[in-house]
Order: structure tokens, then C-alpha cells, then sequence
């Protein structure tokens, strides 16, 4: 709560720091001859008063869930990201699974024969891929898979409920673009903490048991060792919600990084404060989400309560 | 039921370190047969650890070397393939490990722990596994053992666990049972009960055990025969009547002087072992004990004496100057006279010359 609190406090500071003003964006410049209009106008949407009291209106409404109108489309902030959501949504969800699922066995191979050539290879190329940014993976994807085997769109969205397979086309590039960075954090976590515990001494007791590797490893191994993962994944949540900003731009997709993108060129601070304190809702949530999942996944945690 | 179960042959086990080699075993040869048990003791880095994972096959990593041979019921363990070494673990041989704390999965049920391995070894439905770990749970004590298998390792004590990892070893009944410091890691009052469990586990299946342990009074009364361990070899090798009644080579002596007794008066200084273990990458020549021996000769660094039998063969001990020898009282009092450290230091905690035959509460 504190958290939303601070975001919401400094994002309003920042907006209000732009250089422009919202006026710009509320009237014509043609209209703004009219001074008594601009006065008048300026009085409407409360832009006189100083910025803690216009701070505390704001609040006032966003706590019972309404975060004002959109002073370039007059439409409700709200309503804008419910209406952009599930395009960032279903881009984080596919890439986040997507990510884990490549990840945790390559990091399985990697820690299972460590300090073999397989290993030395995904690390080597993690270590490579963690230094392609979104944007240049993004670039390469769209140049390779769409201009020349032209096996997905470059650019655009098809949303679900019109096509699921038209669906599944459009979100595969962009989700891959972020994944790539993805999967390399991913799999070093899995690698770094699978080496450990299987230098744990239950380890050596399940092979004691005459248990298979295979067994050993999803079995025993892989859940104490995904601990780091999920706090990983839950952190990365907010450099994600960074990158869908890009990536959007970069494949023209309707989602909520883009249109954050637009109502910052267009100084439309109401959509900016909005979509921000909404942004950061959802780490705080991803966030607790993440401190359940641990409850289920160490038992011993359970107790400490 | 008689028959030789394990044959150890010249079995030496060594890990390439950038440092060096360390021979943590060198050289180790013991036979044990179906139903006996054996007790290997020494002080930490003596090898006793590294020889009883190298004769199971469970050294991990690639920089181990194991040569010799292991007889295992007539096929040798260190040419078999992983996938033989893995359809005897468990079901054939199994092993006790040291900390309780460690050794079980703290997210897996004590159920599956119990029985995961019973059902790749023997097939068992759903409801035969149960069955079987509620009786493997009653078998090793465990009061309630319904409500316990649904527990996680957390929700046990140190005694209670170790009680689990013993089931867990039993579960496949095997044919030989490494038990490796199985109770270093608990409570006194524990110790007692676990050892008598494993005792009883032992007799009652008539399954061949070999105790691995730090402390003499450990496997006093409960082994068949102790093989005393230092830097990866064999120095005395003796039933263990015949062992605690008349302790021949110096090593034995001094481990079991240093065991505080609670007949001597308080504050009376406890005879520890003077020096440290020697280092492993490159060992003394000669004995390996003879840096530390009150009883040393020029000989002792010469040459290696080798493990043979005394007038009683079952009783095999490696020593030039073996305690309570007419060769080992001169070679004390010679040390003595020149003032060797060693032995001045065996002089004044043990006023009385060293004695043969010490007596043992078991």
C-alpha cells in the first residue's frame, strides 16, 4: 500500500515537472488566444491549485477506482486500460511461460553436467543473450521470421476472441523478443541453484535409494531449487512491463505500453498517473502472489507463521 | 547363513584436486560375511567415510579415481555399469547417513520419502505403499506413524528423522547396510536409542552392517569386528572382544585414551591426540601414524609395516612396536628418556605405564 502510495505521490511529482503544459493539450493553440477561455478552462480541470491539493483530488477519486478521464480523448482512464490490458496481459503471460518453460531445462542440462561442453555453451550463450536488449532481438525476429520467411506478421494484433490462431500469430514475435532476455536470467538462476542442491546431502541419499537421475532431479532437486526463480520471475515482472513499452512500439500493438507511450508525447498526465499507479498495482500484486506461491512450494515456510 | 557377502581387495580411492592427489583411501582390504558387522573407526579424514561411499559407488563428481576390486556377492561393484550400481542401491545395499538434518528431502512427505524407492524396486500400488511405510514406521518406533507420514522432515526431531532414514534404508530389506556416523549429529540420550535400533534391525534380518564411527565406544558390544582406520589405511583389524581386551597398535590406544572417562576425578586432562592428521596429498612415508606414535622408531619411518596377524590370526594389527610388546615398552621408554613430546605427553595424563586391556561399559 505504502508502495502505491509513493509511485502514484512521484509520478504526479514527474508529470508535473514536463516541461509543456496541459493546457496544449486541452485546447487548440489557436483557441488559446482567448485568454478568459484558457482561464476558464484551466479552473475546469483544476490546473491553478497547487499540486498537493490537485494530488489529494486525484487520490481521493483513484481510491474508489476512478482515475480520472483522459484529457486528450475525454475517455475514461480506466476504461482505456481495461480496454488495452489483455493485449500486454496475454504478451506477459506467453512470454513469462514461454521463458520459464525454455529456461528451467536448459538450466537442468546446464547444472546436471556442469562444467561439461553443454553447459559451457548455455552459459556461454546466456551470458551472450542477456546482453541483447528487447529492441535488437525484436529488430532480428521481424527481419528474419516475418520479412524473410514471412512465417508471422511484422507488425499488428489480432485479437482472441476474433481468431485464436490468428491470436497466437501475432503475440509469437514480440513475446520471443522479450523472452530472449528472459530465458538467459532464467535458465543462470535454475543452473546456479540446481548445482547447489544437488551437492545437498538428500541429493546423495535419493541416489543412495537407487532412485533414476531423471527422478532425482524433477523430483527432488528441482523444487527446493526454484525458490530463486520465482522471486526472479516476480521481480522481472516490472522490467517486463519496461520492455512491453518497447516492444509494442516496435510491433504496433494496441496494449498499454504503447498507449502510455502516446499519452506521454501527447502530455496527457491523467493517462500517464493512471496507467502508471495501475502498473504499479499489478508488481505489488504479482509481488504478493509470488510470497503465496513460495508457501506452497517450501513447506517450511508455512510454519514460520 | 554363512558366506562371505563383500570382498574388499586393495581398494585405494583418490580425488584430483588442483592442490594435488588425495589418497583418502589407501590401500584397504576387509572381507565381511552375510549377517556380521563390522565397525570402522577413526578420527575425521581418516578415510573411513570416502571407503564405505567407494565401495557403495556414491563418491559423486568426476575428479574421484577408485582401484581394487569389491566383491558383492560375487560380482565386483567397481567394474559394474551405473545402471547395475542403481537396481543394487536401495534394494541390495543401502546407507544411514550422518546428519538426519540433511539427508531427507525437506519438501518431500516423509510417505514418499519412505516408500519412493520400494515402488521402483518392487511394484506396489497406491495403497500396498502406505501400508508398507505405516509397518516400515512402526518397525523403527516411530509412535503414530499415520499422522508422521504426511509430516514434512521439519516436523520431526533429530531422533525421530534419523529413525525415518533408517526405515528409508531398511525399506527394500537390503542385504548390507552402511551405517555412516549415524548418530554424530545427535543427542546423546538419542545415540543410544537409534544405535540399539540398528542392532536390533541387524539381528532380526540377519542383514550384514557395516558401522562407520569416530568414537570406540560406539561399535564396543555391537560390531563383530572393528577395523581401526588411519590416513586411508588399515591398522588394526580384530574382533571386537579381542580388540577392546588387548589393544595392540598405538593409533587404538590413543583413540581410546582420549574418550573421557567418567571414573577419573573432574578436571583430570583429557588425553588428546598430540599433532594433526597428516596430509593426505602427500602422506608420511613409513607408518602414517608414526609423527604422531609415543612409541615411534627409526624403523616406524622407514618402512611401511604391513597388516598381518598376531599370535591370534583373526587379530591382525600393522605395527613395528605394538603396545605392550616387549619391542614396544623399550621403544617407549627410550622415547621417554630423550624426551619425545609424544611421549612425555602419554606420561603425564596416564601416570601409570600403558596398560594392556582397558575395560568398556557397553
Amino acid at each position: 500500500m505504502a508502495t502505491l502510495l509513493a509511485v502514484s505521490f512521484l509520478t504526479f511529482l514527474l508529470v508535473n515537472l514536463l516541461p509543456g503544459d496541459a493546457i496544449n493539450a486541452l485546447i487548440p493553440i489557436e483557441a488559446q488566444q482567448d485568454q478568459e477561455y484558457v482561464a476558464q478552462v484551466r479552473a475546469e480541470w483544476g490546473l491553478d491549485d497547487p499540486m498537493l491539493v490537485r494530488y489529494g483530488k486525484w487520490l481521493g477519486d483513484a481510491v474508489r477506482g476512478d482515475l480520472g478521464d483522459s484529457i486528450v480523448t475525454s475517455r475514461a482512464v480506466s476504461g482505456e486500460i481495461a480496454h488495452r490490458i489483455p493485449v500486454t496481459g496475454e504478451l506477459m503471460i506467453v512470454t513469462v511461460v514461454f521463458s520459464v518453460l525454455m529456461a528451467v531445462p536448459l538450466g537442468v542440462v546446464s547444472a546436471y553436467r556442469e562444467g561439461s561442453r553443454i553447459d559451457q555453451f548455455i552459459s556461454g550463450s546466456a551470458q551472450f543473450a542477456l546482453s541483447v536488449p528487447g529492441f535488437v532481438a525484436g529488430l532480428l525476429f521481424i527481419y528474419v521470421f516475418a520479412m524473410k520467411l514471412g512465417w508471422f506478421p511484422a507488425t499488428g494484433w489480432t485479437r482472441i476472441s476474433n481468431s485464436i490462431s490468428g491470436n497466437l500469430m501475432t503475440v509469437t514475435l514480440p513475446a520471443l523478443s522479450l523472452s530472449v532476455i528472459e530465458v538467459a536470467v532464467y535458465a543462470r538462476v535454475v543452473r546456479s541453484d540446481l548445482v547447489a542442491t544437488l551437492k545437498e546431502d538428500y541429493i546423495l541419499s535419493a541416489k543412495s535409494k537407487g532412485l533414476k537421475d531423471g527422478f532425482i532431479l524433477f523430483r527432488h532437486a528441482l523444487r527446493p531449487s526454484s525458490l530463486t526463480l520465482i522471486t526472479v520471475v516476480g521481480l522481472n515482472i516490472g522490467l517486463l512491463l519496461g520492455g512491453t513499452v518497447v516492444v509494442e512500439f516496435l510491433f504496433a500493438l494496441p496494449g498499454l505500453g504503447k498507449r502510455l507511450l502516446d499519452a506521454i508525447f501527447q502530455r496527457d498526465f491523467m493517462m500517464v498517473q493512471g496507467i502508471t499507479v495501475f502498473v504499479a498495482m499489478v508488481y505489488v500484486v504479482v509481488n504478493t502472489l509470488v510470497d503465496v506461491v513460495y508457501l506452497v512450494v517450501d513447506p517450511r515456510i508455512r510454519k514460520a507463521d | 547363513m554363512a558366506g562371505t557377502l563383500l570382498e574388499v581387495e586393495n581398494l585405494h580411492t583418490t580425488f584430483t584436486i588442483p592442490a594435488g592427489e588425495v589418497k583418502a583411501v589407501r590401500g584397504v582390504s576387509f572381507s565381511l560375511e552375510r549377517g556380521r558387522t563390522l565397525g570402522i573407526v577413526g578420527e575425521s579424514g581418516s578415510g573411513k567415510t570416502v571407503l564405505a561411499r567407494s565401495v557403495m559407488r556414491l563418491n559423486l563428481g568426476t575428479n574421484v579415481t577408485t582401484t581394487g576390486t569389491a566383491i558383492f556377492e560375487g560380482t565386483d561393484l567397481l567394474t559394474r555399469s551405473p545402471a547395475e550400481m542403481r537396481s543394487l542401491w536401495g534394494s541390495e545395499m543401502a546407507m544411514v547417513f550422518q546428519d538426519p538434518m540433511t539427508s531427507l528431502n525437506p519438501l518431500v512427505r516423509v510417505q514418499r520419502q519412505v516408500t519412493e524407492h520400494l515402488c521402483r524396486h518392487i511394484d506396489l500400488s497406491r495403497s500396498e505403499a502406505r501400508q508398507a511405510a505405516v509397518d516400515l514406521l512402526k518397525e523403527v518406533r516411530i509412535p503414530d506413524p499415520e499422522t508422521r507420514l504426511r509430516a514434512f522432515p521439519h516436523e520431526l526431531s533429530g531422533g525421530m528423522r534419523q529413525r525415518v532414514c533408517i526405515a528409508v534404508a531398511l525399506a527394500c530389506e537390503p542385504s548390507l547396510l552402511f551405517a555412516d556416523e549415524p548418530t554424530t549429529a545427535l543427542d546423546v540420550t538419542v545415540q543410544h536409542q537409534i544405535l540399539n535400533l540398528l542392532s536390533r534391525e541387524q539381528t532380526d534380518r540377519d542383514m550384514a552392517m557395516v558401522l562407520v564411527t569416530h568414537d570406540l565406544g560406539v561399535v564396543a558390544g555391537r560390531t563383530d569386528d572393528t577395523m581401526v582406520m588411519y590416513a586411508g589405511t588399515v591398522v588394526e583389524h580384530a574382533p571386537t572382544r579381542s580388540l577392546f581386551a588387548d589393544m595392540r597398535h598405538p593409533y587404538s590406544e590413543a583413540l581410546m585414551r582420549s574418550i573421557p572417562r567418567t571414573s577419573l576425578p573432574s578436571h583430570t586432562r583429557l588425553a588428546a591426540i598430540t599433532g594433526r592428521p597428516p596430509d593426505l596429498i602427500a602422506p608420511p612415508t613409513g607408518c602414517a601414524f608414526s609423527p604422531r606414535c609415543p612409541y615411534v622408531q627409526d624403523r616406524c619411518i622407514e618402512e611401511t609395516p604391513p597388516l598381518v596377524a598376531t599370535e591370534d590370526p583373526a587379530h591382525r594389527l600393522a605395527c613395528w612396536t605394538p603396545v605392550g610388546s616387549p619391542e614396544g615398552q623399550a621403544a617407549f621408554q627410550k622415547n621417554l628418556a630423550s624426551g619425545l613430546p609424544q611421549a612425555v605427553a602419554v606420561d603425564i595424563s596416564n601416570p601409570r605405564p600403558p596398560t594392556r586391556g582397558v575395560e568398556v561399559d557397553s
